[in-house]
């Protein structure tokens, strides 16, 4: 009997895998539902034998098992866009079942938490120190500092928390791995408890993944008596795309309105029910297993250029022809990533721009595409890699209509805490609109008030209008408590520093 | 099956703010909404002020006052799914559910890659025109 590949992660779903893989069932095949391979054009990918069919629909099962199907790619593992990546967090992607405990043994699941908890704990928080890894949530900072801290922090309960609430459009990464290879992540959350002594940990998903939610909590449910005396349990955001920043994300889990903490204490020392707490991102946390292989942290540290060390699932995603997820050592070019890798646009026009790292990232135009993908040198360029999302737009993208949604995006979705986020982005949208209709002749009814003599009298200029944005840009991006106030300036001054006519000039 | 009270509901929760939010997630799926009515019973329950629990119900996007008994479209308008073109849907999409079908904007549901995406309960649906955006609006 034929043995059918297909995947069961929520992109193919989404497409239509399940209705793909009964079409197989009803033919007499056995099907198995395996994690994605990452390349999303082709999904639902069928593979038969090692090779692969694909994009798949009912009707084609026929002619895919005859041999005749004009959807054939060949062998899989052999396809372009798989060879030239360098896979290590998502070394099972496509060839596991997500769920099942014999694959990952058999994969060399549970090795590195074996290994490690034969070693003492300040020696595995070296090894994590020595591969250089650094947050993969965006801001960058190096984990096996944050885990010394802890580590070093004296208190009777400790806890490891994994950051899922991966609101970042253009990303999935996180999604794919929950989905795709959850005992990894949680073998990663086991090693961290035992190098920093936590007793529980909690994995905070977002209620916009429902299938990476059930998932998770079959995989802890099988994985108990291998982490014990290590206990999970998964968390579900509730739709704020803040609860993403870490201290929000700790008043969500504590049961609060998800708003954003002052820094100091640092969650390390004052975390979750303010007992000293890793948050980690799941991709920095499922990178962990492999890292504590023997050879695995200076192989991690051999990977990447200067301070950006190890491999990067990078996303590729918008209007991408090839999209999907390419994991590889930093240092690679944009130009490679988007036009030889990606090949270019889905909808066959130029690119105007690609945003790097969520809706907080900056607009990048074709003309910087030779920057290398590494934390410092996007940080030089007033850029950000953010959490590795690539969003692609063609020539029909309004780069103005864009920055008035990076404020509108911020003015939904602030917690209210800080001024500068709160009030600034509701600003920023309407002096964006105001640049773009050709600003205002004089005062409004309320500003004409006797009342308000403090009110600007005259018009402004287009130029004092974009003053007036800069400014509030500087205020947002210097008084905001967290990145989502802080960072909502990139897309908008990379809009209009590179796109100005379509602020209306 | 019939919904679950809210007496039951609160009784398989540790009585600790910790719970909340856990709490709302139920209240919402069996009631569609958190009124006033439950806050005032998971304040009680959780020893919260019910300004406390009104605080965090009226904070989450996931949480509403009132129900809504029609079908809802998760409609995904973030930037990767603007890039190919869901802005262009979305009047179709409101025509094709006139008042009957709620329409929702959220903001990713991390299928950027393959985009327009949507999501109707726990059922995904990627690569929408609209065509298969109107249809399945009128299919519910």
């Amino acid at each position: 009997m034929t043995t059918v590949r297909i995947s069961d992660d929520a992109l193919a779903l989404a497409c239509g895998a399940d209705a793909v893989a009964a079409a197989f069932k009803g033919a007499g095949c056995t099907v198995e539902r395996v994690s994605s391979w990452g390349m999303h054009w082709l999904e639902p990918l069928v593979e038969i034998e090692g090779k692969g069919f694909g994009p798949a629909t009912p009707e084609d099962v026929p002619a895919i098992l005859s041999g005749t199907s004009g959807k054939a790619i060949g062998p899989i593992a052999d396809h372009p866009f798989l060879k030239g990546q360098q896979r290590l967090t998502f070394a099972r992607a496509g060839r596991t079942r997500p769920l099942s405990l014999e694959d990952y043994a058999a994969t060399g699941g549970w090795a590195s938490l074996t290994r490690t908890r034969g070693m003492a704990a300040a020696d595995v928080v070296a090894e994590v120190l020595q591969s250089g890894l650094r947050g993969r949530g965006g801001a960058g900072f190096p984990a096996g500092i944050k885990w010394q801290t802890v580590a070093n922090a004296q208190a009777a309960r400790k806890f490891v928390v994994c950051n899922a609430d991966e609101g970042d459009s253009g990303t999935f990464a996180d999604r794919m791995l929950m989905e795709g290879d959850p005992f990894q992540l949680i073998e990663g959350m086991a090693i961290a408890a035992h190098a920093v002594g936590a007793q529980l940990g909690y994995i905070y998903v977002r209620s916009e993944y429902p299938h990476a939610i059930a998932k998770l909590k079959a995989a802890i449910a099988l994985a108990a008596e291998h982490i014990a005396p290590f206990a999970l349990e998964v968390r579900v955001g509730a739709g704020a795309y803040v609860c993403g920043e870490e201290t929000s994300l700790l008043n969500s889990i504590e049961g609060k309105r998800g708003e954003v903490r002052a820094k100091p204490p640092l969650p390390a020392l004052e975390g979750l029910f303010g007992c000293p707490t890793v948050v980690n991102n799941v991709l920095t946390l499922a990178a962990v297993p492999h890292i504590l292989t023997p050879g695995g942290a200076s192989l991690y540290d051999s990977l990447g250029v200067d301070r950006s060390k190890g491999t990067m699932p990078i996303q590729l995603a918008g209007n991408i022809r090839h999209g999907g997820l390419y994991e590889t050592a930093f240092g690679m070019t944009l130009d490679r990533l988007v036009n030889a890798i990606g090949g270019g646009t889905a909808s066959g026009r130029p690119i105007k721009a690609v945003q790097v790292g969520g809706p907080l990232g900056a607009y990048i135009p074709p003309s910087r595409f030779h920057l290398p993908f590494d934390y410092e040198a996007y940080a030089g360029a007033d850029a950000l890699i953010g959490h590795g999302g690539i969003v692609v737009f063609d020539d029909s993208a309004d780069m103005g209509a864009l920055a008035r949604f990076a404020f509108q995006f911020c003015a939904a979705e602030s917690c209210g805490k800080c001024t500068p986020c709160r009030i600034g982005s509701t600003r920023g949208v309407e002096l964006i609109d105001r640049i773009r209709g050709g600003g205002k002749a004089g005062p409004d009814a309320v500003e004409a008030l006797p009342q308000m003599h403090n009110a600007r009298k005259a018009g402004r200029s287009r130029e004092e209008d974009l003053h007036l944005l800069e400014d509030l840009c500087e205020t947002m991006q210097l008084g905001s408590l967290c990145a989502l106030g802080g960072f909502t300036p990139y897309p908008v001054r990379s809009a209009l520093k590179h796109w100005p006519e379509d602020f209306g000039a | 099956m019939s919904k679950p009270s809210l007496p039951a509901i609160l009784a398989d929760f540790a009585a600790e703010q910790a719970s909340l939010l856990p709490i709302c997630h139920e209240v919402q799926a069996a009631f569609g909404c958190v009124d006033a009515a439950a806050e005032a019973a998971i304040a009680t329950y959780l020893n919260l002020s019910r300004a406390e629990v009104h605080g965090v119900v009226s904070f989450y996007h996931d949480f509403t006052p009132t129900a809504d008994p029609r079908p809802c479209v998760e409609l995904c308008r973030a930037e990767a799914c603007q890039a190919r073109g869901v802005e262009a849907l979305v009047a179709a999409a409101e025509a094709a559910a006139v008042n009957r079908v709620r329409v929702k904007t959220v903001y990713c549901l991390g299928l950027c890659s393959s985009g327009p995406a949507a999501r109707v309960g726990d059922t995904l649906h990627a690569r929408l025109d609209e065509a298969k955006l109107t249809a399945l609006v009128r299919s519910l």
